[in-house]
């Protein structure tokens, strides 16, 4: 689920943490530059882990601030293909149902992926497997949000999110849900996937 | 920035857990993203297994699955999720009727709750709940 990632990088130090430790204001700064993002086909970036060299820092012209190359290692979320995660369900729309980690929100169960039969809900707005018991009848099994739901990481799918040039504000309202720079597909169609509570016994 | 490598290695949710709250628990006060992100990762985790986990009692028990032939990934997920049933270890086990009788499937489990003896606990709240309601 979570890895380490070596990264090389050049750090800039501004005169005002010269005050702090290199150390310090290293990781400082790279925490701020990477903690909370999505680095393209590496993952989702938690914290630094720890720094592994340092280079001599370097002074350029015209300019305050001390530059060190620095290798270091970050912890990054990505889970492995085919891992089995616990998370909780955010919500069930026509797409599937929306699975969450509390820090990472990605995470779709596409409809073709669910316990077979499965209906979606209208009133309810949530999914149903339709349990098909021994005896001919049939047993709704609700997929309500919050649930606690055990899957399986199917695929994943990095998106480009490049900085583009200036759009109108009614553009940019519809673009920002659009892309989404990290997300995972999961199957739960498997026994002993799904809501934690249905393989209790 | 540069990727010199992008997985140099795999960390269980127990590292992952430590080194955010040493991270949390620090002198310098974090801010902006990284507050959010070990905010919300110590959230998750401490709610999974690893929050009764130590150092000791997850090492022997990966020395102890040695002895089934697991791969390094099937052994993290069993550290990460430690399975209670013999379904969930069907899941995690690729082709696992063939790899493990049923036997060492039942030893397994065994195992895990011998090392992590809180899940037999958290096993039996779960159940006590469920008659209560």
């Amino acid at each position: 689920m979570f890895i380490l990632s070596e990264m090389r990088n050049v750090t800039r130090i501004p005169p005002e943490l010269f005050n702090l430790k290199l150390n310090d204001a290293i990781a400082g700064e790279l925490n701020k530059k990477l903690a909370n993002k999505v680095v393209l086909n590496v993952g989702l970036c938690i914290a630094l882990y720890d720094i592994i060299s340092l280079k001599e820092s370097y002074i350029f012209p015209g300019d305050g601030a001390s530059h060190t190359r620095v290798n270091f290692r970050y912890i990054v979320f990505r889970p492995m293909m085919e891992e089995i995660l616990v998370g909780k369900i955010r919500s069930c729309s026509q797409e599937g149902v929306h699975v969450t980690l509390g820090f990472f929100d990605d995470i779709l169960i596409p409809p073709s992926a669910l316990q077979h039969p499965s209906a979606f809900n209208e009133n309810e707005q949530a999914w149903v497997w339709e349990y098909d018991t021994a005896d001919g009848s049939k047993h709704d099994l609700f997929m309500d949000s919050g649930e606690t739901i055990r899957f399986r990481v199917t695929a994943e799918n990095f998106n480009e999110t490049c900085p583009t040039g200036p759009v109108t504000i009614q553009e940019s309202q519809e673009n920002i849900d659009a892309k989404v720079p990290y997300s995972l597909t999961a199957s739960i169609n498997e026994p002993g996937l799904g809501l934690l509570t249905w393989w209790d016994n | 920035m540069e990727i010199v490598n992008s997985n140099c290695a795999a960390l269980s949710n127990y590292e992952v857990m430590v080194h955010l709250q040493k991270l949390k628990d620090g002198k310098t006060k974090n801010k902006g993203q990284l507050a959010t992100i070990t905010y919300e990762t110590l959230q998750y985790l401490e709610n999974t297994p690893c929050n009764f986990q130590t150092p000791e009692n997850i090492e022997e028990c990966l020395k102890a699955l040695d002895a089934y032939g697991l791969s390094k990934t099937e052994k993290l997920m069993m550290i990460n999720t430690p399975p209670t049933t013999a379904l969930e270890i069907q899941l995690m086990i690729e082709e696992s009727e063939e790899r493990l009788s049923e036997e060492q499937v039942e030893e397994i489990l065994q195992l895990l709750t011998q090392h992590f003896p809180h899940l037999l606990k958290e096993q039996n709240e779960a159940e006590e709940r469920s008659f209560d309601s």
